[in-house]
């Protein structure tokens, strides 16, 4: 176990480096740093010095080493396009694509979890073959899609709710909250159904496939055999048995949900980090890009590790070694 | 067999494909009587395993029952509803399937497996359930059950899981116990153990076992009577002491001719020629003839039913069994 | 004569056995897939074939009429019986428009996933034959990659692109640039495939035989090992095409994408949305139906697909 532990720890330390690596290259060697920030004027002399000023004649590995320490110390430099410190303006979008992924999340696995049971247990009713459809579609709507399509739903024609904004937020120390206040509310339904419905699908399609496979499983056979109740058999040990693979792809749709707010984002005018990272990428804004990059690759790498423990802390093949006799 | 705990008769059971009804069980009958083993062997593919399933009723479609009777002491239960089915099957019927690695669900501990089948079955409390799931542990062998009980599958040796798994069939208390090819995966000192067990099993509780094997060696040593299937068909039938001294059929004397004997005097082992016919390809007549150095013409176009020789029953069309000389 | 009329009834007797598999049998009792897969080759070939049936070309400057813009589809009140599904802000025919925009979606779509599976595939034979370090370096650098959604990498491919090579970029760069970005976000999962299938096949008697006799490695790898690892190839390809086609029109509809000179669905949806509350719902809607019906029709095609090569439902 602890051996586990630490071999996922170390692979976790290296995606980090690697995309450190990859964040600096960015950083420092995509255009030019100083064409960025001097004017058109600025003489030679001027850019030579500034050169020196930053570091960035030094040897290329004492560089990384800096950045690497800058990053350690949330110093990601100044924003190219709004000219202020990429710490402050991810830090202050950061709560809403956090509250936004969190609900989501919670959305498709809270409606996504039971569907996919049923639709299992129950092949042969029209109610599980009508999920399989509706599942299909779901992960054939693209998500940009869906949004517009709510919004013209629910916000132009019958004006239900709003389609754009966070709505009134409540600052709780460092974290604006939106789900305390009633237009908070109101305003995250849309971009979390949006966001979610793709994979409250895939949690459908995904769920359903793993318990079709493990109620044809020997033990579940032999449980049947033993004369055990359906609702035994069904809901302790088949259940438990889908849900254990479950848990590490839920964990790794928190990621992707928080990638994929990019695009909810955008269609609703949210303000998160994925806005912000979009508009990065069509101004070519080096470093926050490259901090959006270090932040998302710490976020998946934690969420991973996470995961992995929850696994072998649940999964008593790996928690307990096997002993003989 | 009159007050048999186990009647199959008849029993037919088909798989439905889109190339037509594949027969995979072709008018099989058995009794199986209290206290007494009764084996059935033969190939793989022979239908054995699935005999077992269509009588606790655990056949997965496409397959279906599609004929026949099957008496639990007495009382029909092939065409109970499926909730009078489930409460036989463990309280009066046990079943050891292939393999017990499988056959447990790893993320359950063993005394929590034990506990939910008594408790499904009894009255009794948890405590007293948990209780009766050591002692049954303690009746099987495994040391230190008050501590195994709450281990996990993955724990246990191969020997020390068949014989969770033979507790567990037996939970319960049932009163017929059908065991699959219970020594297939375990090396020879606990292969005799686990039959030491089952002989004691029968003798002192009476227990009905019907042992499904392919090992006639295990037969020798276990079954008091045998059936020998070839096919989806019974072609032997009889007390194991005169089927293995006196073998009729040419199968089950090609079964007998496989078994290694040390002492007895001779140079190869017999192998019978070509492989047991799959369910679409099943031969006409006597499904065996292909393979049989004594088929003659009314073999290909009849099937034998069973008939008497000596203590047994043949489906055989031949008068008398074949000199020695006339086989390979 | 006699060879070739041999031959014939060889090749005839292999499409009766193909005819009668049972893969090709589900197949047939599906009717949903058999209409998906219609479905598909429909939008295939009229993308395929824009250039000749377009009504109205909608690139040509000089056919552009901006009296004819903001017209309505046909059938309603005000629509113009020349564009069938209306017109732009532009006086661009929908229908026209639509035509084109699926076969850059469709190309995009398709030469991404074909990078994608062809990179992957290699470099899954590779890790899975040769074993050891080669394969704990392939497989690490799988692992980095797929801690990150193909999204993510597609936009920072993009990005990255566009700060070294500036803004102004043809729309034939941008078509280039992301079937590169999209390719290379989706290798993974072909190579993980294929290296386990790789592994498998590796210690068979029929790969042995061959080292023996001193066939060279590449040639066992692409002549045998190869056909034997396609089933999941083919399965995972298709799923994929769904999910590239859906990237594509995403980073286009998100503004990194094609641009409108040269539009893909995506972008078709997003001129559109401009327009969408101002009532010219048409503009988004037509576009929005296409993009939506194609990756439906893969996505059945890749289900059945998936049932139909699984050995343990058979």
């Amino acid at each position: 176990m602890l051996a586990f532990i630490l071999h996922r720890l170390l692979q976790g330390l290296l995606v980090m480096l690697v995309v450190a690596l990859i964040a600096f290259t960015l950083f420092r060697f995509v255009g030019d740093p100083i064409n960025q920030m001097v004017g058109l004027e600025t003489s030679l002399e001027e850019r030579a010095r500034l050169r020196q000023q930053l570091g960035l004649d030094d040897a290329v590995v004492v560089q990384f080493g800096r950045f690497v320490w800058n990053a350690l110390h949330f110093d990601f430099g100044n924003s190219f396009q709004f000219k202020k410190p990429v710490l402050d303006l991810i830090a202050e979008r950061f709560p809403a694509t956090i509250e936004l992924a969190l609900v989501s999340a919670l959305l498709s696995l809270a409606l996504g979890i039971p569907m996919g049971v049923y639709a299992a247990l129950h092949r042969r009713v029209w109610l599980s073959q009508a999920i399989l459809a509706l599942s299909l579609v779901g992960i054939s709507l693209p998500t940009f899609l869906v949004g517009i399509l709510l919004i013209f739903i629910f916000s132009v024609s019958l004006g239900l709710l709003p389609s754009f904004g966070r709505g009134e937020v409540v600052q709780v120390g460092y974290w604006t909250t939106g789900l305390v206040t009633r237009s908070g509310l109101k305003a995250i339904i849309l971009p979390a159904t949006t966001l979610g419905l793709f994979q409250m699908a895939l949690i459908v399609r995904l769920v359903r496939s793993e318990m079709l496979e493990v109620l044809r499983a020997d033990y579940i056979r032999f449980a049947r055999a033993r004369g055990l109740a359906s609702r035994a058999v069904h809901f302790g040990h088949a259940l438990k048995n889908t849900l254990l693979p479950v848990i590490t792809v839920a964990g790794l749709q928190l990621g992707s949900i928080i990638a994929f707010a990019i695009i909810t984002e955008t269609v609703f005018q949210w303000p998160g980090m994925g806005l912000l990272f979009l508009k990065a990428v069509q101004s070519a804004d080096i470093p926050v890009m490259s901090a959006y990059l270090l932040l998302v690759a710490f976020i998946f790498v934690s969420i991973n590790l996470i995961v992995d423990l929850l696994y072998a802390a649940v999964d008593p093949r790996i928690r307990i070694d096997a002993r003989s006799g | 067999m009159t007050d048999a705990v186990l009647s199959v008769h008849d029993l037919r059971v088909e798989f439905l494909t889109r190339r037509g009804a594949l027969v995979a069980v072709d008018g099989v009958s058995f009794d199986v009587g209290q206290g007494e083993v009764l084996g059935v062997v033969g190939e793989s593919g022979a239908g054995k395993s699935t005999t077992a399933s269509a009588i606790i009723g655990l056949i997965e479609p496409p397959g279906r029952m599609a004929a026949g009777e099957i008496r639990l002491n007495g009382a029909r239960i092939d065409n109970l509803a499926p909730e009078a089915l489930r409460r036989i099957r463990g309280r009066h019927i046990g079943t050891v399937f292939q393999d017990p690695l499988t056959s447990l669900d790893p993320l359950y501990r063993i005394g929590a497996q034990l506990v939910e089948t008594i408790t499904a079955h009894t009255a009794l409390s948890t405590a007293a359930a948990r209780a009766r799931a050591v002692s049954l542990l303690a009746d099987l062998g495994i040391p230190a059950p008050e501590a195994r009980i709450d281990d996990y599958p993955h724990q246990f040796s191969g020997g020390m899981r068949q014989r969770v798994v033979l507790a567990l069939a037996l939970a319960a208390s049932p009163e017929l116990l059908i065991v699959d090819e219970p020594t297939s995966a375990l090396d020879v000192s606990v292969q005799a153990q686990i039959i030491a067990f089952l002989k004691r099993l029968c003798r002192q509780q009476r227990v009905a076992v019907l042992l499904i094997t392919h090992d006639m060696g295990v037969i020798a040593e276990t079954a008091d009577r045998v059936a020998v299937m070839y096919a989806g068909r019974v072609v032997e039938h009889g007390p194991v002491r005169a089927v293995l001294k006196t073998p009729f059929h040419p199968y089950t004397r090609g079964l007998m001719g496989s078994i290694p004997r040390p002492d007895a005097d001779v140079h190869r082992l017999v192998q019978i020629p070509g492989a047991m016919p799959r369910l679409a390809d099943v031969p006409s007549g006597c499904a065996f003839h292909p393979r049989c150095p004594h088929a003659f013409a009314r073999c290909l176009s009849e099937r034998p039913n069973a008939a008497s020789r000596g203590e047994s029953e043949v489906a055989c069309w031949l008068e008398d069994v074949p000199s020695a000389a006339t086989e390979a | 004569m006699a060879d070739r009329s041999e031959a014939g009834r060889a090749i005839a007797g292999r499409l009766g056995v193909i005819l009668e598999s049972d893969v090709v049998h589900s197949f047939r009792r599906s009717a949903v897939t058999v209409a998906a897969t219609i479905l598909f080759f429909v939008i295939l070939c009229a993308a395929a074939c824009a250039p000749w049936i377009v009504p109205q070309d909608p690139f040509d400057l000089s056919q552009l009429n901006l009296l004819d813009s903001h017209a309505p589809p046909a059938w309603m009140q005000g629509g113009d019986s020349r564009f069938l599904l209306g017109t732009d802000d532009q006086g661009r025919d929908v229908l026209s428009s639509i035509l084109y925009g699926s076969r850059i979606s469709l190309a995009v779509g398709i030469l991404s996933v074909a990078l994608a599976a062809a990179l992957g595939v290699v470099l899954g034979l590779i890790a899975g034959y040769a074993g050891g370090a080669i394969d704990s370096a392939i497989m690490r650098i799988a692992d980095v990659q797929l801690t990150f959604p193909a999204i993510l990498l597609a936009l920072l491919i993009d990005g990255t692109v566009r700060a070294i090579v500036g803004d102004q970029r043809s729309g034939q760069q941008i078509f280039w640039v992301l079937v590169l970005s999209i390719g290379l976000s989706f290798w993974v999962q072909y190579a993980r495939t294929v290296r386990s299938s790789t592994l498998v096949e590796k210690n068979k008697d029929y790969v042995l035989a061959a080292r023996v006799i001193g066939i060279s490695p590449a040639f066992i790898l692409f002549r045998h090992i190869l056909p034997n690892v396609m089933g999941p190839v083919l399965v995972i390809a298709t799923i994929n095409l769904a999910f590239a086609i859906v990237l594509e029109a995403t980073l286009s509809f998100l503004g990194v994408g094609l641009p409108p000179t040269q539009p893909s669905l995506g972008t078709l949806i997003r001129i559109g949305n401009n327009f969408l509350f101002s009532g010219e719902w048409w503009i988004t809607l037509f576009p929005s139906i296409v993009l939506v019906a194609l990756v439906l029709a893969v996505n059945v095609v890749g289900d059945w697909l998936r049932d139909a090569l699984n050995p343990k439902l058979r």
